[in-house]
C-alpha cells in the first residue's frame, strides 16, 4: 500500500515526519539529502523515533541509546535488541509516499499488546 | 594482552566486553559478576517490571544469540587485585591471572542504619531487590518511600498506580534539587502532590519501628508516618572495598583520566564506581547514568587496548531519563554552576515543560518535562557546544 506523508517542500534535511497510522512510521530526510521511511516506535520502548538524534544514517532513540540503521533497520546496541521495519519511500508530484512493508511490525511489548487489545 | 578481566555483569561490564571484541581484541576474555544472573536492564526495576508489565525475560541486556566468546564467571565476587602478580582474586579461592583489567563493579544501594532484620523494608538496585519489593507490593496498604530522589519517585509513581497509599520523605527542603536545580526540582517533585502522593521535605529520618515487620518510619521532628512497607531510596556507595591496598587510588570510587584510565597501566575503570575526570567542569565526576554505563566503556577500552596511547574524545554531557506518573523526564548537562533557568516550551503547571539552564548566557544544561522532539534538539546544541 502506498500513502502520501507530506510534501517534499515541508521535509528539510536534518528533519523527519511522522506518519501517523497504526503503528506510526517516519520519514527521514538525512543531512545528505536521502529519505528512509521506518517504523517510528523504538522496539524497546514506546518512543518515537522521528524524535531522536539524526545523524548521517542512523537515529538514536531520543529516550535511550540505541540506534537505527535507516537501510536496513538493523539496531547497534541495547537497550533495543530487535530491529524496526523499513519501508519503501516514494518521491512523486513533489509528495513523499511511503510504500508499506507487508511484514510484521516489531514493537515493544507495551505497544504490541496495545495493538492485540485494540485499546490502551 | 593474552587475559583481560572484566570484573562486574552488568550494563557498564557487558558494554566493555563488546568494545573489546569489536575493537579485535581475540584473547581471553572473562566476566566476573557478583550476582547469579546475566547481565539485566535496571531502569525497568523501578516502573515496568515492579508494576508487572514487563517480566525477567524483557530485561535480558544480550542478543538472544549473542556469544562474545566469554568465560562467564557468575555468583561470585571479586575480592582484590594483586598488582605485583597482576591477579584477581575471587571470593572462592579462585585466582585469574590478567593483562588487562576493567573494573566495573557498580554501585550498591545504601541503606538505613538500624533496619538490618526488620521486614518489610527495602531498598531498589538489584534484580533481586525488586522481585522482593514487587511481591509486597501486590498486597498493597501503605507505603513510605524514604528518599525523593529519582528512584523514590519512581517507586513511588508505580506503587501509586498499582493503588497503595503513598508517603515520600525527602530531607532536602527540595527533592532533586541537586540533579535539577531547586526551581526545576520543585516543578519535577510536583508530581507527587498531582497524583495524591504525600511529600513531606525538609525533615529526615530518625529510625523505623516495629517488632519483626516494620510499622511505621519515625521522623526527627517525632512523628511517625505509619508503613505496611518501606522503600529506601537515599543514594547508593561506589562497590570499591575490594580495590583497597591494590595501589588503586580510590577517591569516590575508582579515581580516572578522562578514559577511565587509573594509575595503574592496563587498568581501567567505568560505570558507576568511576569517578572520572570531567575536562568541561574541570574536576572529577562520579556519574551514576545508565548512559554513561552505555557509552563510556567503549573509550576506556580504546584506552586499554592501545596502551594508553590514545586521546579520548570528549564524552557527550551526562544524559538521563526518569519516567514518573506518566510523564516522561530527560536532562542533559550540568545544573550545578548555571546562573538562570529558563522556561522555553510549554508551562511549569501543565508539567509539560522544556527548560534551559545557563551560566553567562551559555547553555548547559536542558530538562524536558514530555518534550522529547525538543529535548533532542537542545541535546544536540549542547554537545556541539561543549565539544
Amino acid at each position: 500500500m502506498k500513502i502520501p506523508a507530506c510534501r517534499l517542500a515541508d521535509l528539510p534535511r536534518g528533519e523527519a515526519f511522522r506518519l501517523d497510522i497504526d503503528p506510526p512510521v517516519s520519514v527521514f530526510h538525512t543531512d545528505d539529502g536521502e529519505f528512509f521511511a521506518i517504523d517510528d516506535t523504538c522496539t524497546h520502548q514506546d518512543a518515537s523515533l522521528a524524535d531522536g538524534w539524526l545523524e548521517g544514517c542512523e537515529v538514536e532513540c531520543p529516550l535511550h541509546a540505541s540506534k537505527f540503521d535507516l537501510r536496513t533497520g538493523a539496531v547497534d546496541a541495547p537497550p533495543a535488541k530487535r530491529p524496526v521495519r523499513t519501508h519503501e519511500v516514494v518521491v512523486e508530484d513533489g509528495v513523499i509516499h511511503v510504500r508499506l512493508s507487508t511484514d510484521a511490525p516489531d514493537l515493544p511489548p507495551c505497544v504490541a499488546s496495545r495493538l492485540a487489545g485494540g485499546s490502551a | 594482552m593474552r587475559t583481560v578481566a572484566v570484573v562486574g555483569a552488568s550494563l557498564a561490564g557487558l558494554s566493555a566486553a563488546r568494545s573489546l571484541r569489536k575493537r579485535g581484541y581475540d584473547g581471553r576474555l572473562v566476566v566476573v559478576g557478583e550476582e547469579f544472573h546475566r547481565p539485566y536492564d535496571r531502569p525497568p526495576l523501578s516502573k515496568e517490571f515492579l508494576a508487572g508489565a514487563l517480566g525477567e525475560a524483557d530485561l535480558a541486556l544480550e542478543a538472544h544469540d549473542e556469544d562474545l566468546g566469554a568465560q562467564w564467571l557468575l555468583g561470585v565476587r571479586a575480592t582484590g587485585l594483586d598488582r605485583t602478580r597482576r591477579a584477581l582474586r575471587l571470593a572462592d579461592g579462585r585466582e585469574v591471572r590478567v593483562d588487562g583489567l576493567v573494573i566495573a563493579t557498580g554501585a550498591a544501594a545504601r541503606r538505613l542504619p538500624g533496619a538490618d532484620g526488620l521486614a518489610g523494608v527495602h531498598v531498589l538496585r538489584t534484580l533481586d531487590d525488586a522481585r522482593a519489593l514487587r511481591d509486597e507490593l501486590a498486597r498493597g496498604g501503605r507505603l513510605v518511600v524514604i528518599g525523593g530522589g529519582f528512584v523514590g519517585a519512581e517507586v513511588a509513581s508505580t506503587a501509586r498506580a498499582l493503588g497503595l497509599d503513598v508517603t515520600v520523605v525527602e530531607a532536602a527542603p527540595t527533592p532533586l534539587s541537586g540533579p535539577l536545580g531547586a526551581a526545576m526540582g520543585g516543578v519535577v517533585s510536583g508530581l507527587h502532590a498531582d497524583h495524591g502522593v504525600r511529600l513531606l521535605c525538609g525533615v529526615g529520618v530518625k529510625g523505623l519501628s516495629g517488632e519483626r515487620h516494620v510499622d511505621a518510619v519515625v521522623l526527627e521532628d517525632g512523628r511517625g508516618i505509619p508503613a505496611d512497607t518501606v522503600v529506601v531510596g537515599v543514594g547508593a556507595r561506589p562497590c570499591v572495598e575490594w580495590l583497597e591496598g591494590s595501589g588503586i587510588e580510590l577517591d569516590n570510587g575508582v579515581k580516572c583520566g578522562a578514559d577511565g584510565r587509573t594509575g595503574l597501566a592496563g587498568v581501567v575503570a567505568v560505570g558507576d564506581c568511576a569517578n572520572w575526570y570531567d575536562p568541561r567542569a574541570r574536576a572529577h565526576r562520579r556519574v551514576e547514568h545508565w548512559t554513561g554505563a552505555r557509552e563510556r566503556p567503549d573509550a576506556a577500552v580504546a584506552t586499554l587496548l592501545a596502551g594508553g596511547a590514545v586521546t579520548p574524545g570528549v564524552p557527550r554531557p551526562p544524559y538521563f531519563w526518569s519516567d514518573q506518573y506518566g510523564v516522561r523526564i530527560q536532562f542533559a548537562g550540568h545544573a550545578a554552576g548555571a546562573d538562570s533557568v529558563t522556561v522555553e516550551e510549554g508551562a511549569v503547571d501543565d508539567r509539560d515543560v522544556l527548560a534551559v539552564y545557563r551560566r553567562a548566557g551559555d547553555p548547559v544544561a536542558v530538562l524536558g518535562m514530555n518534550q522529547a522532539r525538543s529535548f533532542t534538539r537542545w541535546r544536540k546544541q549542547l554537545a556541539a557546544a561543549t565539544s
